[in-house]
């Protein structure tokens, strides 16, 4: 098994499904000679040519847009939109278009087709390179939603994606890319959408949360077990669909939940999981359900103590977890 | 622009077109001025709750439909497409079966009536939302290029309402980057429901454009088929032989109001609909078809009764089809049964 970063693994992840399957191809913003901005499709041009790398225009409506009609057209586009933040004008592309490409037209036409953007905070990327986008799409059915934090997740769920038969968005964390490295199992496997994982095993509290906040309640975690307290702490990866199996199995066991995430609290993604456990297990909790969670503001300021104010920390977790278990 | 005619001239200049299709186009149009009568009929019988005309597109989408190569070519059409979706292969029944919402309609009864797709006819599904669908027209275009196709292309159509758009713009440069196979046809009826051209845009004549994002760009008179027919052809042929992309402008008029739901005299005069009305490309034609001697009246009768009697016919089986069920409404969402929650 070879050891990657976040974006090692979307990098290597991509490059083996251009390999492999010739109706793919990458469509964005500096996506070609630049090779990405992050340099995830880095001399992906040289190798696969202009027609299935294409440097496109800075147009994210259409670049979507084009996308879905060569996903109807039988090809397998991966839309790169450079930063979650600049998704907005290719809302309706995302939402109107290609969410209800196969319903409305009764399962005639399909959109198999992937969207990748890096999304969320703490990287000093100030209003307009730090949004979480996940809430504003994961209201919409006919659209999958995926957010992974580990690269051997990433490389599993990104193949998933792309061999999906209808659309996905897939959010990657940026502050991961480069900050996260795991081992990634060789050759080419899949991991269900759909599939949340328990990263961690307690008997205290339910933890759930995804991307970058994943990691840091894991560390949290280790702070609660060191002073004696069990904490398990369970990474969604997929939003929409969403596991519920495995949120209420631990959920019945820890008694407890508490639900943590980046973005804003007000009808995020704590706001459904809530309901949801409310409704299929309120009589086994032992403690209020709480969502720790990004204020209620548009955006995390550039300047530091404003991006501090916005995001969580591992500490901030622990004390959330020391309450709960507490309770 | 002066309005070029075809009509009464010593010798019809056919363009290339055979007696056949010459009778065929004036067929297809016949056949779209009584579909679309037959809508507006239905929904003032209570039968059907939305109908949406297209009179006065009738010359403009008979003759793009024959420069329309079936089973090879791909049409984007937009929701007052009724001419050329019959022009490419679409039947009356078809038509029909989406103005009852029937189950056995393309998209199941989901969308508005006009709203016609057809992976068989190489129609692609759109939706109600105006420009969405040029971005699509442009990727399949370059899904043509990009397998290396020959011989193929794509024909988008929109209003003039639509060129207003931002995707609409965006398409265009897309595709004269890329010299995609693509022929983006306007058909300017004058109005964007009840807002006409000078409110739209500073400089009416939108075929100018095309200069601007370095493709050809053409006007014609699209209330002459034949006209329309001989600018579509040339514009599909470069197109289909790398060529790139054309920008056509073919002008015509709403004679209806924007749908049965909109009254259209709240924003234009009776006059300009009855000026308009005098070059009527149906009545048009058909004085061309006479006067060249491709049909006698009797046979224009003849072909009017057998397009009542056709639309009758396809008016009954339609209505007696079933509704889609309840139960069809959860189909569909994603491939195979679903469940947000898993």
């Amino acid at each position: 098994m070879a050891v990657m970063n976040n974006v090692e693994a979307v990098r290597a992840t991509l490059y083996d499904a251009m390999k492999a399957d010739d109706r793919t191809l990458i469509l964005g913003e500096d996506v070609g000679a630049r090779g990405n901005v992050f340099l995830i499709s880095k001399d992906f041009i040289n190798e696969f040519g202009p027609d299935r790398v294409i440097d496109t225009p800075i147009a994210e409506a259409s670049i979507v847009g084009i996308a879905v009609g060569m996903a109807m057209e039988g090809l397998r586009p991966i839309a790169e939109i450079q930063f979650a933040d600049f998704i907005y004008p290719a809302f309706n592309q995302i939402v109107g278009e290609a969410a209800k490409t196969r319903y409305r037209s009764n399962g005639e036409y399909t959109c198999p087709l992937v969207i990748r953007t890096p999304y969320g905070g703490g990287v000093r990327g100030a209003l307009s390179h730090s949004v979480s986008i996940e809430a504003l799409f994961y209201h919409v059915p006919g659209l999958k939603i995926v957010a992974p934090s580990f690269p051997a997740d990433v490389k599993g769920l990104l193949n998933s994606a792309i061999d999906d038969p209808d659309p996905v968005l897939f959010l990657e964390h940026k502050k991961t890319y480069r900050l996260i490295k795991g081992e990634v199992p060789e050759g080419h496997y899949t991991i269900p959408l759909g599939k949340a994982d328990v990263k961690k095993t307690g008997t205290q509290l339910t933890v759930v949360s995804y991307g970058l906040y994943v990691h840091w309640a894991l560390d949290a975690a280790a702070q609660l077990e060191s002073e004696g307290h069990s904490v398990e702490v369970i990474d969604l990866r997929s939003i929409r669909p969403m596991d519920k199996t495995t949120i209420l199995e631990s959920v019945r066991k820890t008694r407890k939940l508490l639900i943590i995430h980046e973005d804003n609290k007000f009808g995020g993604i704590g706001a459904e999981i809530s309901a949801m456990v409310a409704e299929e297990a309120l009589f086994d909790l032992d403690a209020p359900i709480r969502r720790l969670c990004a204020p209620d503001v548009p955006a995390m300021g550039y300047a530091e103590p404003l991006e501090h104010e916005y995001m969580s920390s591992p500490a901030l977790m622990a004390d959330a977890m020391r309450e709960m278990v507490k309770f | 622009m002066a309005k070029t005619d075809t009509q009464g001239s010593a010798a019809l200049d056919k363009r290339g077109l055979t007696d056949d299709q010459l009778r065929a186009m004036f067929r297809n149009m016949l056949q779209q001025r009584q579909l679309d009568n037959r809508g507006f009929q239905l929904n003032r019988q209570g039968k059907v709750p939305f109908a949406l005309g297209s009179e006065g597109h009738e010359a403009i989408q008979a003759g793009a439909a024959m420069a329309f190569e079936r089973g090879k070519d791909i049409l984007a059409p937009y929701y007052r497409d009724l001419g050329l979706s019959l022009g490419v292969g679409l039947t009356p029944y078809e038509i029909l079966l989406s103005l009852f919402a029937r189950a056995a309609d393309h998209n199941g009864g989901r969308q508005f009536p006009n709203h016609y797709s057809s992976k068989k006819a190489g129609v692609m599904s759109f939706s109600s939302i105006l420009a969405a669908h040029i971005p699509h027209a442009v990727g399949a275009a370059h899904a043509i290029k990009m397998r290396k196709e020959a011989g193929r292309a794509v024909l988008v159509t929109c209003g003039d309402g639509t060129t207003s758009e931002g995707e609409w713009h965006e398409s265009m440069n897309f595709a004269s980057i890329h010299k995609l196979p693509i022929v983006m046809l306007v058909e300017n009826n004058e109005w964007a429901i009840s807002t006409p051209l000078h409110l739209q845009m500073g400089q009416p004549e939108i075929w100018k454009r095309a200069e601007g994002y370095g493709m050809p760009g053409r006007r014609f008179n699209g209330f002459d088929p034949i006209e329309t027919y001989a600018n579509v052809k040339e514009a599909l042929d470069r197109a289909r032989s790398g060529g790139g992309p054309t920008l056509l402008e073919g002008t015509c008029y709403r004679f209806l109001a924007h749908s049965t739901d909109d009254n259209d005299m709240t924003y234009r005069t009776r006059e300009e609909v009855v000026e308009h009305r005098k070059d009527d490309p149906v009545p048009r034609f058909e004085r061309v078809i006479i006067d060249n001697g491709l049909m006698t009246i009797a046979e224009v009768d003849a072909m009017k009764k057998e397009i009542l009697k056709e639309t009758n016919e396809a008016t009954d089986r339609a209505e007696a089809m079933p509704y889609p069920e309840a139960a069809d409404l959860y189909k569909h969402v994603y491939e195979g049964a679903w469940q947000p929650w898993q």
